[in-house]
């Protein structure tokens, strides 16, 4: 099933990429598309920040990752690298788990 | 060239992080690899595995992931004329075609001479290839020996992650808004629909917002020419942080 996810996706994307070089720009090129194409990102990776942050098995709740998501923000605002924002999450959400204050 | 490599390297330490979370979610080594080799766009990768890692259906996973990669089509639009290619190489240059390649190219384009944007495209798109899929490597194959993963805290970085791709497109109010309506907008689905589901729901969002006019690009008089520059005008101060360089020719007869 995996395997399937993997490849389905992987041939959807680079379709969507080949197809920015095979139609006209007429075609494509119209302020809907363009603005939709600016907001998707937008949407979906806010919506995966939340749903990733505060979903427990289907349920809304606050554990040690709420904590390591607020020093990402952190990071993010000292301009840290993306290597460095993801690593202080990680780390602070085992600091807590470790020294018992969060599940 | 410097510029490529220095992107290269900065795209590398992400695709670190991409391999070992991929790895934690449950994907194999050669799946990991095969995303980074065939897919080849972050953000899209990221998706799949953190809704399949989440306990979403394959379908949604897809679809996420799918829906991410829809601006690459945008910038195939934007960078096809000017690279002027055919046959195989035109496949390589839609593999290629990702924010930092297009941002580097873009910054590159000047009135007369294509050379500099042609040079950009490919030195950035073989440097973050190549960078992207070894840091995918290491990244994959280190983690796996490490032990459990929530001790780790490395289901905070999974979000984190996300974040941080999300960070350099909020420059505005508007999208800041956009995001928050749509963070809501899946939570408050989440314990009514199955997993995966709540977050692509929050794509309606974004196309909604889209078709009441709501605009990230800066504000120019819409001739066809402005109009098709100002879409990558937010991409190259996101990608690349800086002001937007040289001008834009879309009228080249070459």
């Amino acid at each position: 099933m995996t395997w399937i996810a993997v490849l389905a996706a992987t041939a959807g994307c680079f379709a969507l990429k080949l197809l920015g070089h095979s139609v006209p720009e007429s075609i494509l090129d119209r302020p809907f598309v363009r603005r939709s194409a600016d907001l998707l990102p937008i949407s979906l990776l806010s919506a995966l920040v939340a749903v990733q942050t505060f979903v427990l098995s289907q349920q809304l709740g606050l554990d040690a990752r709420v904590a390591g998501v607020c020093a990402a923000v952190i990071a993010l605002l000292l301009r840290a690298p993306f290597f460095v924002v993801v690593l202080v999450a990680a780390a602070t959400a085992a600091s807590l788990r470790a020294l018992g204050w969060a599940s | 060239m410097r510029d490529s490599l220095s992107v290269g390297i900065a795209v590398g330490a992400y695709g670190l992080s991409f391999g070992a979370l991929s790895t934690i979610t449950g994907l194999s080594v050669l799946q990991t690899q095969t995303l980074s080799a065939l897919m080849f766009t972050g953000a899209s990768q990221f998706a799949l595995i953190g809704v399949l890692g989440a306990g979403g259906g394959a379908a949604s996973a897809v679809v996420t992931s799918v829906l991410l990669g829809v601006r690459n089509t945008l910038y195939g639009l934007r960078v096809t004329r000017s690279l002027d290619v055919s046959g195989p190489k035109r496949l390589l240059a839609a593999q290629f075609t990702i924010d930092e390649t297009t941002a580097m190219a873009l910054s590159h384009e000047t009135v007369d001479d294509p050379r500099a944007f042609r040079l950009g495209f490919w030195t950035t798109g073989l440097a973050v290839y190549l960078c992207w899929n070894c840091f995918t490597f290491i990244g994959a194959i280190s983690i796996s020996s490490l032990g459990d993963p929530r001790k780790l805290g490395l289901d905070a970085a999974i979000p984190a992650g996300f974040l941080a791709l999300l960070w350099p497109r909020l420059k505005r109010r508007s999208a800041w808004a956009l995001a928050v309506v749509s963070a809501a907008f899946a939570l408050a689905l989440t314990p009514a629909l199955r997993p995966g589901l709540p977050v692509l729901a929050a794509a309606v969002v974004a196309v909604l917002a889209a078709t009441h006019g709501i605009d990230l690009a800066p504000p120019e008089p819409s001739s066809p020419t402005t109009a098709q520059s100002s879409g990558t005008e937010v991409l190259r101060t996101e990608v690349l942080g800086n002001a937007p360089t040289g001008s834009t020719d879309v009228e080249r007869t070459q």
